[in-house]
């Protein structure tokens, strides 16, 4: 077996078995405590520009499947685990984690002790790394490059080039524009299946457009990098916002609506990523448990309290994790009611928007 | 919500003595219980009838009722007591069936007391099972064709429906008593009929088979805002068909993707939320292997077996999350103790692979049927932690004490090519290791396995990958850091190294390092040092505070013999180091138990108790001391290699332990010491044995040294028996002597001593109601003791004293003596804890693990209040009665003797001897019929003593039975007997007459059994699967009747708190 490594930014290697590709890549280390679903995370474009750690140490036990692909490739910039399976078991898997990486292109590292880089990056919060193969020894260049290291132009990687339209799956009712800042599939998914023609549009896509092309809708995706990276998109919303058509935003896109009415987002010390998180729902007084992956956070004091209201906050660090706009039909949400990975408690979420979408049309009749 | 304000005084209901499919696990969770209920500042009432459990201590509740688990019996104690509310959810079966009943009744509401963390109607939506299967209905929850039916035909007519093969599942019982699958029609009429026997509303279910399938259970919480967490989840090796207290369970699932993980989760969550439990519940699923089809095939609407499981699996402390739930608290007000920053209400996330092995008893029931089905027959379990599977597979194999140390079984590796394929397509509890021995021998693949067993072939992998690691040791022409390294990270031990490659591990050899259970997967920051070893780069041991660090080691998973009173002992001993100001580290491999829960010591270790693992453990700690006196067997075997490593040894030494178990040494102290004994010897071979039984005389007793609760020993009356015990010893490999004593049939004397090197401290001295020649934890035992003469009394004191001295006993001693033809003989001499210590601390209020472990710091018992010699006697009687799993153990005969055979124990108290006993007996589970009709058949030995004992059956009314030879004496005596036809007699005979229902009580002794295929064997069989109480000693039967002959009534006995019996 051929030896890998991660460098990190701090001077700590580690040395393990490659898997997947050989090579050398250069990424923001980050950990997600999700113990299955990795065939979700891969594909997850919010993971662009990051090597992904699985704290699971059994990765790859039931192979990879044609179904639970979240998006048309693999976004991760390398991915860490302590444990690759070769023997995968699963009615559905029909390739293994390592043949995927390899056809994908991407670095992985197996073998390591991961828990270790685990308790390295939560005490020092994400950091660089760079993850090479035995015989791909970085360069002094590439050593400098990763220390400089930071994920941008994400969005503008991730998002498609065309509209895209996917049927209602269910008698339809509403026809929504999904922009796609790196959107997972299951939202889209989600959307059809209660009656939602969605068109899935660039992340750069016109206001005008979006509100003269007949949709009811507007759903916000999920998405990579720093939202404040965003301006076009953030200009772009504060339109759609004042347009009084009824938003749903998921994560980036919670962000990127909280910056448009003026709110701040701060990057996290090693953010959220599991499937594990307690989140409130303010108004209910309920709990539930949420999939995360976020490493930049909106500061709920500064949601103006005049134009919108904090609705959910994560119980762990009491961070903002939902807003509820107080004059339009908009809401928005950290955490990734669609899952996949994750559970599928907040699902309501996706009934919620169709109501507001209801009540729109219902009003306009 | 916060605390509720209605509620000040809870009850708590326990589980009642431990059983198959009740065991440890209940005490750990009522423990938990009892402990958050007082955080909150309520009056908690406790009641259960098993005095071997942590709970029942006086500093758990304000008050204690060891007193039988019967309704009528908790109805008194809630008039008595008055308390505001009731929690039933924490103690298992018993304490949820009681608990309804008295909902069912009216009684609760006639008292005002409020039930809580449940409702009867979410009890009935999961038990009853025509509820549960219209509530999945209307939830749209799929569930397995199935019939509820209250007789043999209509399951015979649904069956015909649906087609064999069907399980059969009785309503309302522990452990699917009474259960099983039926391939043939015959099959199904035995199975139905035992079914609707042990139900407790005479209900079976009727059940499509889906054998094959994944089984998969989730422990999901619930509050009574609505709020829903998943604890854990976890898949069973075995796939549907094995009951899941006897499958080897991973946790989390592997096979599954997270599709499948949420889509079972959801639903465990959905059904929760539709029952309305406010606390924890344990929902079993069904998962086809090739859809995403599946099944609801239990909900357990309480914390159960699986739940201590999840608990330690994860770190979550489910029982007390449950106990503050049920007394208002919501999920997201209360804290996750293990991070000590985070809530409750979150879902673990675990870094690493968890394995359960099942204990069985089948080293000692050679004969019971060791197949394994619906019904569970594990003792206990063990549970592992690792990083891989392979890893945590293998720790879990030599936590087991199954005298293995790899996948590897001595007998089965001696079989034929034929004979382990055959095997392998047996369901027994060995399968695991026949599975590895085909791949060993590469005489079956992994697919055909699969085809067999329809175990995944992740599973299957992870075998082989042991296998071929074993093959790579074998052929290794070095063994080089690589293959060491690799072998140490998938579990191998360094002795199991060096014996397949042949080769020193010397320098290579590596310690392990220490990663954290924190149920966060390193996510936060964890308050609790709660470890598991692998070989990894980063170790996570705290580093040490500079107190004294002092090492406790545990026993290990529970087994007949070695059960939970050595986790009293073990955690006893934990907080009296800490009242010392010493930093405690416990080591435990056992999952149910209150040892290993994460606050209990400073440190845990979950790790396997061999001397490899406790080598890595003292590497990483350099503990300054070590105490094994409280871990029974398993920690006393551990003394010598921890004396290699350099760790002193608190408390009697290793020699001396080594001393009471070596004859001649043993020997040498009793001629110091001019204590007699009977005679004997010790032998290695079967013509020794005969020979020296010659010499002696029979009847003698025989027995192999160095083991607990009298495993694999008789009383041979004759030379054929000597000749099939040693034949059967002999099987496996012997390191130590068989012992063959003259037997003395006298009375039996049991002490529990303190000894702090010059004095002693007797707390109090118990006899047994059977005669000598019946293993004392199967025997009725008394304190403080009815019949001895002040002369033997001051005997026993003068022995005891010499003995502990003699054997420099630092600690607890226990001893026991015959009392024959008026002078007083030693048995045996334990210089450790032992099974009656718990009770004797109860009940005489001598804090004696306290004490014991004070002793081994020098403290002087002559200071520390409690005086010297023997304690001041007890106003109260305490009569400890056995408790079996007989129904659960196929093929095994009841016959006490002395090889132990009883799970469980309960105590009877009261100022009352005859109260005592008779509460005991009702706690145990007689009925106490005082009329009816009872069959009798006795060994010629026994037919002088009948007489008496059928004379005063009679004289209550009962009508008798007796075989033809028993029949012939009793008349003779003008007792007037029917006669029966023996059992080998043709039909109408004494087991037609059983089957009737007809009878009440069985006495049926015999001179020997054990063979299955024996009459009075099947005679005995017979009565357990007609839950009739079959007595099988005069001794057993004089102390019935004696409860019999006067009130026996609950209502007209004194109920104790427990708490006040040593007030002075």
């Amino acid at each position: 077996m051929k030896k890998a490594y991660l460098l990190l930014a701090d001077g700590t290697l580690f040395e393990g078995v490659s898997v997947g590709a050989e090579g050398v890549s250069i990424a923001e280390i980050v950990f997600n405590t999700g113990m299955a679903g990795y065939q979700e995370v891969l594909t997850d474009p919010s993971y662009y520009g990051q090597a992904v750690c699985m704290t699971y140490p059994l990765i790859g036990n039931y192979g990879l499947n044609a179904d639970d692909f979240e998006s048309r490739k693999c976004w991760v910039s390398g991915f860490i685990m302590r444990e690759a399976c070769a023997y995968p078991s699963n009615w559905r898997c029909d390739r293994s984690l390592d043949a995927y990486l390899k056809k994908e292109g991407i670095v992985g590292l197996a073998g390591i002790d991961t828990r270790r880089l685990t308790r390295i990056l939560r005490s020092s919060g994400v950091m660089n790394g760079i993850l090479y193969s035995e015989g791909h020894e970085p360069t002094e260049e590439q050593l400098a490059e990763m220390k400089a290291y930071k994920v941008t132009d994400a969005v503008k990687t991730v998002t498609i080039d065309q509209p895209q339209v996917c049927p209602a799956t269910s008698e339809f009712k509403h026809r929504v524009a999904l922009l796609d800042f790196g959107v997972k599939r299951n939202i889209q998914r989600e959307l059809c299946a209660r009656g939602c023609e969605v068109t899935i549009l660039p992340a750069y896509t016109a206001p005008e457009e979006i509100l003269n092309g007949g949709y009811d809708g507007i759903m916000l995706s999920n998405g990579p990098g720093d939202p404040m990276e965003n301006t076009e998109i953030i200009e772009n919303l504060k339109q759609l916002t004042a347009s009084g058509m009824p938003i749903f935003g998921i994560c980036l896109g919670h962000q990127l609506l909280a910056l448009s009415i003026g709110a701040k987002t701060q990057k996290m010390v090693f953010g959220h990523r599991g499937v594990n998180h307690p989140v409130k729902d303010l108004a209910k007084d309920r709990t539930y448990i949420t999939s995360q992956n976020h490493g930049y956070a909106v500061l709920g004091e500064t949601v103006d309290p005049a134009i919108a209201r904090v609705s959910h906050i994560n119980l762990n660090d009491n961070t903002c994790e939902g807003i509820e706009h107080l004059h339009a039909p908009i809401f928005t949400v950290q955490y990734h009611p669609e899952v996949k990975p994750g559970p599928q408690d907040t699902a309501y979420l996706f009934d919620q928007f169709v109501s507001l979408m209801d009540e729109k049309k219902g009003g306009a009749q | 919500m916060p605390l509720r304000q209605d509620i000040h005084k809870v009850m708590v209901l326990g589980s009642g003595p431990i059983v198959i499919g009740q065991a440890a696990e209940f005490d750990y969770a009522g423990t938990q219980a009892c402990r958050a209920l007082r955080e909150e500042g309520l009056e908690v009432v406790l009641v259960n009838s098993n005095p071997a459990t942590i709970m029942t201590d006086k500093a758990m509740a304000d008050k204690v009722y060891i007193e039988p688990m019967t309704i009528p019996c908790v109805q008194e104690i809630i008039k008595k007591e008055r308390p505001d509310s009731i929690l039933p959810t924490l103690g298992g079966q018993t304490g949820l069936n009681i608990a309804m009943d008295l909902v069912a009744s009216g009684f609760l509401d006639e008292y005002n007391v409020k039930l809580l963390g449940a409702n009867p109607t979410t009890i009935d939506k999961a038990e009853d099972r025509q509820m549960f299967k219209d509530t999945m209905e209307k939830i749209h929850e799929p569930i397995i064709a199935s019939k509820v039916v209250h007789s043999v035909e209509d399951a015979v007519a649904f069956t015909e429906e649906i087609g064999l093969p069907v399980i059969i599942r009785p309503a309302y019982t522990l452990g699917g008593t009474g259960g099983g699958i039926a391939y043939t029609w015959d099959e199904l009429r035995e199975i139905a009929a035992s079914g609707i026997l042990y139900s407790r509303v005479d209900e079976i279910l009727v059940e499509k088979c889906i054998a094959g399938w994944k089984e998969i259970e989730y422990e999901v919480m619930r509050d009574g805002k609505g709020n829903v967490i998943t604890v854990c989840n976890m898949e069973n090796i075995d796939p549907v068909g094995v009951h899941t207290g006897d499958s080897v369970v991973v946790a989390p699932s592997q096979t599954l993707c997270d599709y499948e993980y949420q889509m079972l989760r959801t639903s465990a969550l959905k059904i929760i939320t539709e029952l309305g439990i406010e606390g924890g519940c344990n929902v079993q699923f069904a998962l086809n292997p090739d859809s995403f089809e599946y099944a609801v095939i239990e909900v357990n609407p309480r914390v159960s077996r699986s739940s201590a499981l999840a608990s330690k699996a994860t770190g979550y402390p489910i029982a007390k999350i449950a106990a503050k739930i049920a007394v208002g608290y919501g999920l997201d007000e209360l804290t996750n103790a293990v991070t000590g920053k985070t809530v409750a209400c979150f879902e673990p996330t675990l870094d690493y692979c968890v394995v359960k092995f099942p204990r069985w008893p089948f080293d000692k029931f050679v004969y019971a049927d060791k197949s394994l089905g619906t019904q569970m027959k594990a003792t206990g379990e063990v549970m592992s932690i690792s990083n891989s599977f392979e890893a945590a597979l293998m720790k879990a194999v030599r936590s087991i004490e199954m005298k293995v140390d790899s996948l590897s079984m001595p007998l089965i590796a001696k079989l034929s090519d034929e004979e382990v394929i055959e095997k392998v397509k047996t369901c027994d509890f060995e399968r695991i290791f026949s599975i590895c021995e085909a791949f060993r021998r590469g005489i079956m693949t992994i697919d055909e396995v699969h085809d067999i067993t329809k175990i995944d072939t992740w599973f299957l992998h992870g075998f082989m990958r042991i296998i071929d690691m074993e093959h790579a040791l074998e052929q290794a022409e070095q063994l080089d850091e690589q293959l060491y390294l690799a072998a140490k990270k998938m579990g191998f031990t360094d002795k199991v190294i060096e014996r397949l490659s042949k080769k020193e591990v010397g320098s290579l050899a590596r310690m392990p390092v220490y990663k954290t259970v924190d149920t966060c997967a390193a996510e936060f920051e964890a308050e609790t040092p709660y470890y598991y070893s692998t070989f990894d780069e980063e170790t996570e041991v705290k580093p040490a505070t500079g107190k004294k660090k002092v090492m406790v080691l545990g026993s290990g998973p529970i087994r007949i013999g070695q059960g939970i009173e050595f986790d009293y002992c073990s955690v006893h001993s934990v907080w009296a180091l800490q009242q010392l100001g010493c930093e405690t580290i416990i080591v435990n491999n056992n999952p149910e138990t209150v040892s290993t829960d994460f606050d209990t010591a400073d440190r845990l270790y979950f790790e396997p108790l061999t001397p490899e693992d406790i080598t890595g453990i003292v590497n990483a700690e350099k503990p300054d001391a070590a105490i094994v006196q409280f871990g029974g067997q398993t920690a006393i075997n551990l003394a010598g290699h921890l004396e290699k490593l350099g760790v002193p040894i608190l408390g009697t030494p290793a020699w001396s332990i080594d001393a009471a178990e070596d004859r001649e040494k043993f020997d040498v102290i009793l001629n110091k010491t001019g204590i007699p004994r009977a005679k004997g010897d010790t032998v290695f071979t079967e013509e020794e044995a005969v020979a020296v039984a010659d010499r002696l005389g029979y009847p003698v007793l025989v027995r192999p040294s160095y083991v607990l609760g009298g495993q694999g020993m008789e009383i041979a009356y004759k030379e054929e028996d000597i000749r099939e015990y040693m034949q059967v010893i002999t099987r496996t490999k012997i390191e130590n002597p068989v012992l063959v004593d003259k037997y003395l049939m006298g009375r039996e004397i049991e002490v529990d001593a303190i000894c702090d090197g010059e004095d002693i401290l007797i707390p109090g001295i118990m006899e047994h109601m059977e005669r000598a020649g019946i293993h004392s934890g199967d025997s009725i035992s008394v304190y403080p003791s009815i019949s001895i003469e002040e002369k033997h009394r001051q005997t026993i004191i003068d022995y005891t004293k010499k003995l502990s001295k003699e054997l420099a006993v630092l600690g607890l001693v226990n001893i026991q003596f015959v009392l024959y033809n008026d002078e007083v003989y030693v048995i045996e001499v334990n210089p450790r804890s032992s099974r009656t210590i718990p009770y004797i601390s109860k009940i005489t209020g001598v804090p004696m693990v306290d004490l014991a472990t004070r002793c081994m710091f020098g403290e002087k018992l002559k200071d520390m209040g409690w005086g010297t010699g023997l304690y001041p006697e007890c106003k109260h009687y305490a009569v400890k009665v056995p408790v079996f799993s007989f129904q659960k153990l196929r093929g095994l005969d009841t016959q006490l003797g002395p090889e132990m055979k009883s799970t469980g124990e309960v105590l009877g108290v009261s100022t009352s001897f005859r109260e005592a006993l008779l509460k005991g007996m009702m706690g145990a589970g007689y009925e106490m019929k005082k009329k009816g009709k009872i069959l009798i058949s006795v060994r010629d030995a026994d037919k002088q003593e009948i007489i008496q004992v059928a004379e005063r059956f009679s004289e209550l009314g009962f009508e008798l039975y007796a075989t033809t030879g028993t029949a012939n004496v009793l008349n003779r005596h003008m007792v007037a007997t029917n006669a029966v036809r023996n059992v080998d007699e043709p039909s109408p005979n004494m087991i037609d007459l059983i089957e009737s229902g007809d009878i009440d009580y069985v006495i049926a002794t015999s001179v020997k059994g054990r063979h299955p295929e024996l009459g009075s064997v099947r005679i005995r069989r017979s009565t357990v699967e007609h839950a009739i109480p079959c007595l099988t000693a005069i001794d057993t039967a004089n102390a019935l009747l004696r409860c019999l002959e006067g009130d026996t009534r609950i209502q007209s006995c004194e109920l104790v708190d427990i708490n006040t019996v040593h007030l002075k």
